[in-house]
């Protein structure tokens, strides 16, 4: 593939990582409606948003904010790592921050379960009988809001899954750390969303 | 590696043979220009769709009663129109085709930032656009909500909507990639020594443009995620009867849409804003002036999209403020005008095909412009919203404004894409039917609409009926300079003369390199001196 080649060639690390902070604001856009709508509508049914945030599980919520920022911090290190040239921490550490990942969802399904059980997701007969409006707008917002990040989870993770595959192959290392680096970026980004969706919905009453 | 050197630089970019033969080295190509053609032809195929919707709804409308379909038939076909013109056409439309093609080439660069990502966002642009198409083709029933999907209709109608909401959604996510891609090639790679207020024109409005794409097209993104939510599971966040609030969809729907309408009118202002000093022979007025007001019009109109909502149920305060900044949109956009007329000033002008076609840009810009002032005014617009009015008003600023563009583009750069001239007469008469036929097609909507004519209906009063029968004349007029139009850019494409490297004598960097260009545009990066200009004459 003469022509890739050729692109290869002409490697803008400055670039990708300016064309990466400008999709991260995309993204903090995207959120950004949501977190107006939010902040509408608990503006206006203040005490139907408390009621809802209580049937949360403050500590599923809690566990979850710490493995996040513990990914956070285990995928920066894998990037200092590479600089340093230590090929098998970094790939290590990109390995723990996958698993904190997988972990995450792990614990979401079980959350989601559990609602679910209880009858509490959107459309449910359950939710239209026994909740007033505003429970049931709130509800529909933590499973929009919060599914919306975990698939923002699973794309950070296949993002981190091409950062390793090309940290072993070797065509991701010191001089070329691109990839690795903008993988970072975008986690931290799903990071500091959650750090905004876990207060607005366990933790404010 | 050595790869540069392999690829030959008498070879140009149509014959080149890279490592794929046919088809696939077009559809795995990362050559900017090829992107922009693959854009080219799918747009072309796409519109033609658009417009034989177009014409049904006026061979409907040229009498009373049922014509040739039903009112549901009617709203499927205005809502696929609309979907396939807005989202597949005139947003990514200059962006996609001119922009891909001449961007890397004026500012000096052998590609964009991100070839591959490029040729990515096309795949997107398919993908999205077949989202669409399948709604039609398969489910219970065409989409019938209009191109704005309004909620709550837009989840409660029993029509195969969620493909249409997911297609416009994917095609967004085409929007921001290619407008990414413009911000970080326009940042990175412009030629040595070309600095900011030596960029050409039409890459200053690509780059506003841009950062419109980037900011606008989230909150829409979000807003038809969430309908698809509410349709698919009942969320509740834009359902009333769940204590949701359709009023706040329309905000989040406007919020892009309106900007929507700078990311298709600014690329086809930049076009304009080179075709004219051009064949003036003249420096461009005004360049600071073009500038400023580019990004003026990209920022001011992020604050207007309540305007679409005046008769929505709005507090009377956020309705004259929408109305007073409405208003102020119109500052920049007249000092445009202003400019291209000043250009033209004692120009020694040369009378081609581009320049009919932009000087009659001009013309329906400024009457859809003025005709949105009376959309903008409060009291006004109560009178004349949702008739006829409205639909000459868009068609006249959107379609005029990027359809004459885009013609006027496509004969100003052909030379420059396909290395061959198209034939001049055949160009001349096609725009000019298209042009007369335009004014037809839409002018009587004007008085239409003020005499009170619903839109989106199929079926009209007796009083309605003659402007009816000129407006549906009007579109046979302009399909009949359409087809002449494509067929001779098509046959011209294949057996016109051989261009010269730089027809018209301009000055930008595009006529520096052969015509049709080699693969990689530049043999030698060109280097700005302190005393060049993009515009000298
Ligand atoms: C052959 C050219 C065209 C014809 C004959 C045509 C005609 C029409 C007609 C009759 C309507 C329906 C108005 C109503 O009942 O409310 C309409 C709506 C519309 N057209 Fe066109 N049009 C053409 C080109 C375009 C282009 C190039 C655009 C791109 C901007 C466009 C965008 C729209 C939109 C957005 C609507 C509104 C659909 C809705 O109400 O939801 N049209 N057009
Ligand atoms: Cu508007």
């Amino acid at each position: 593939m003469s022509q890739a080649i050729h692109h290869d060639e002409h490697y803008d690390a400055e670039g990708s990582k300016i064309g990466m902070w400008l999709f991260i604001f995309t993204e903090l856009l995207l959120f950004g409606g949501l977190f107006i709508i939010y902040s509408v509508y608990r503006y206006m049914n203040p005490d139907a948003f408390h009621l809802a945030a209580e049937e949360l599980n403050r500590t599923v919520g809690s566990i979850n904010t710490i493995i996040l920022l513990i990914s956070s911090m285990t995928i920066a290190m894998s990037t200092s790592a590479l600089q340093k040239g230590q090929k098998g921490t970094t790939i290590l550490l990109l390995e723990i921050t996958f698993m904190l990942g997988l972990i995450f969802l792990v614990n979401k399904y079980f959350e989601w379960g559990v609602k679910f059980d209880h009858g509490i997701f959107p459309g449910s007969q359950h939710m239209l009988d026994t909740l007033s409006q505003g429970e049931i707008l709130f509800f529909g917002l933590y499973f929009a809001m919060t599914g919306l990040h975990a698939i923002h989870i699973i794309v950070g993770m296949i993002v981190i899954g091409f950062a390793l595959a090309g940290v072993s192959k070797g065509k991701v290392h010191a001089d070329r750390s691109a990839l690795l680096e903008n993988a970072g970026l975008y986690w931290h980004l799903v990071d500091l969303i959650w750090i905004f969706l876990f207060p607005l919905f366990y933790l404010i009453h | 590696m050595q790869a540069s050197s392999q690829i030959p630089h008498d070879v140009n970019y149509l014959d080149y043979k890279g490592k794929y033969k046919g088809l696939l080295s077009w559809i795995l190509s990362t050559d900017h220009k090829r992107i922009a053609l693959l854009y080219m032809f799918s747009m072309m195929t796409l519109f033609m769709v658009g417009v034989c919707l177009g014409l049904a709804m006026k061979l409907e409308l040229i009498a009373p009663g049922k014509t040739i379909m039903g009112p549901q038939d009617y709203n499927a076909v205005f809502t696929v129109h609309g979907v396939i013109m807005i989202f597949m056409i005139v947003i990514p439309g200059l962006p996609a085709v001119f922009g891909n093609f001449l961007l890397p080439i004026m500012i000096g660069a052998k590609d964009v930032a991100f070839p591959k990502l490029n040729l990515f966002s096309w795949y997107v642009y398919i993908a999205g656009a077949v989202l669409v198409i399948s709604s039609v083709l398969f489910g219970d029933g065409t989409p019938d909500t209009g191109w704005t999907f309004y909620a709550p209709y837009s989840f409660k109608t029993g029509t195969n909507m969620l493909p249409a909401i997911f297609g416009a959604f994917v095609l967004g996510f085409s929007s921001i990639l290619t407008g990414l891609n413009f911000i970080v090639t326009i940042h990175r790679l412009r030629a040595p020594g070309m600095t900011w207020r030596k960029l050409p024109l039409f890459p200053w409005t690509l780059y506003g443009t841009a950062w419109i794409q980037l900011l606008a097209t989230p909150v829409v993104g979000i807003t038809l995620l969430l309908v698809s939510l509410e349709r698919l599971f009942g969320i509740g966040v834009f359902d009333p009867a769940l204590g949701g609030d359709p009023v706040l969809y329309q905000h989040l729907f406007w919020i892009y849409s309106h900007p929507a309408v700078y990311i298709m009118i600014l690329p086809a202002m930049g076009a304009i804003s080179e075709i004219i000093p051009t064949f003036s022979q003249k420096h461009v007025f005004g360049y600071n002036a073009i500038v400023v007001s580019t990004l003026a019009i990209a920022f001011v109109g992020y604050f207007v999209w309540g305007h679409h909502m005046f008769t929505a149920g709005m507090s009377g305060t956020a309705q004259y403020t929408f109305s007073i900044l409405t208003f102020l949109v119109a500052i920049p956009s007249a000092i445009k005008v202003f400019n291209w007329i000043s250009t033209m000033y004692k120009g020694s002008i040369s009378l081609e095909t581009p320049f009919y076609w932009a000087v009659s840009f001009i013309f329906v810009f400024m009457i859809g412009g003025l005709s949105g002032l009376v959309l903008g005014a409060l009291a006004t617009d109560v009178y004349v919203h949702d008739t006829a009015f409205v639909v000459a008003h868009f068609h006249f600023i959107v379609f005029g404004g990027v359809g004459f563009s885009f013609f006027a583009a496509i004969h100003y750069w052909f030379p420059k894409m396909f290395g061959r001239m198209y034939d001049k007469t055949w160009a001349n008469v096609g725009w000019i039917f298209f042009f007369i036929g335009f004014l037809a097609l839409y002018t009587p909507m004007f008085y239409l609409g003020l005499q009170g004519m619903p839109r989106r209906y199929y079926d009209y009063l007796e009083q309605f009926h003659s402007a009816n029968i000129l407006s549906t004349l009007g579109s046979w007029v302009m399909t009949f300079g359409l087809v002449i139009t494509v067929i001779n850019l098509f046959r011209s494409a294949k057996i016109g003369e051989i261009a010269p490297a730089n027809p018209w004598n301009g000055k930008t960097l595009e006529w520096t390199v052969p015509s049709p260009p080699p693969v990689e545009n530049f043999d030698v990066i060109p280097v700005y001196e302190e005393q060049d200009g993009p515009y000298e004459y």
